[in-house]
């Protein structure tokens, strides 16, 4: 898994590629906390485009940056979902519960 | 009756390796048929469970023996023939208490237990059998078929 950051004044982008599993999921989860718990962007986005596969702990990772948005009062959004990651989000009956987009525009957007 | 294995894999339980033996699964089952769908769910489940025996039963240790071994199924189902494939892993750490594994509600915010949810979900068959010093799970997946599956015979091709 490679994960590189995109910063503006408004959102951070991380693009991430590769398969997000035990052996690197906690690379995420603190990328994700780092960057939420400064708290200076409202909004940190997450390119999963290049992302082919997410296990629990991904999600776990997920689920803790989604949290820690949630506490700073900004948001944590989510696009270019594969089909083994958007099934992970719907097993786990999160799909609904973060703010799932299709492309950066959407993203930029929202 | 032919038992002979399709795959066989010895792992060191380093998580590292998990996406060798996901790159080595996956193409396997696409052999075998199944269609894209199951094949995540047979990869999701193998790999889950894999994770599982580095996190608990090895308690993160990276240099302990996994085995994993893959074989096609045949069964009868209502005297038509259907294909499935059962996996094997097989672990040297200390027995499982299947009753303390967790079964968490979904309607929570999950930080974990999500891989005993995602095997479950994706495979038709999950036993846990403890034979002498070593923790094997099987793991069975058929092919669908477009009835429900009634008066089944498991027949190892």
């Amino acid at each position: 898994m490679n994960i590189t950051a995109r910063r503006d004044s408004v959102a951070t982008i991380f693009d991430v590629s590769g398969d997000v599993d035990m052996s690197n999921s906690p690379e995420l989860r603190k990328a994700l906390l780092d960057e939420i718990r400064k708290g200076k962007v409202s909004k940190v986005i997450l390119n999963l485009t290049a992302v082919k596969y997410i296990d629990s702990s991904g999600v776990a990772s997920l689920v803790e940056g989604l949290k820690a948005s949630r506490d700073m009062k900004s948001r944590l959004v989510l696009y270019g979902l594969s089909p083994s990651a958007r099934e992970v989000l719907q097993l786990s009956r999160l799909l609904k519960v973060f703010e799932v987009l299709d492309n950066e525009e959407q993203a930029l957007a929202s | 009756m032919n038992h002979d294995f399709l795959l066989k894999i010895k792992l060191r339980s380093h998580p590292r390796l998990l996406c060798v033996l996901r790159g080595a699964v996956e193409p396997l089952m696409a052999v075998l048929g199944f269609s894209e769908k199951d094949c995540r769910s047979i990869i999701r489940a193998v790999d889950e469970a894999v994770s599982n025996i580095i996190r608990h039963s090895y308690g993160g240790r990276e240099d302990r023996p996994i085995e994993i071994s893959c074989r096609s199924l045949r069964r009868r189902v209502a005297g038509k023939a259907g294909r499935g494939v059962e996996i094997l892993l097989f672990d040297h750490g200390p027995a499982v208490d299947t009753t303390k594994l967790p079964r968490r509600p979904l309607d929570q915010l999950p930080c974990g237990g999500l891989g005993l949810h995602f095997i479950r979900d994706g495979m038709d068959k999950v036993e846990y059998k403890r034979i002498g010093k070593i923790n094997r799970l099987r793991l069975v997946k058929y092919a669908r078929t477009a009835k429900p599956v009634t008066n089944t015979e498991e027949i190892p091709s």
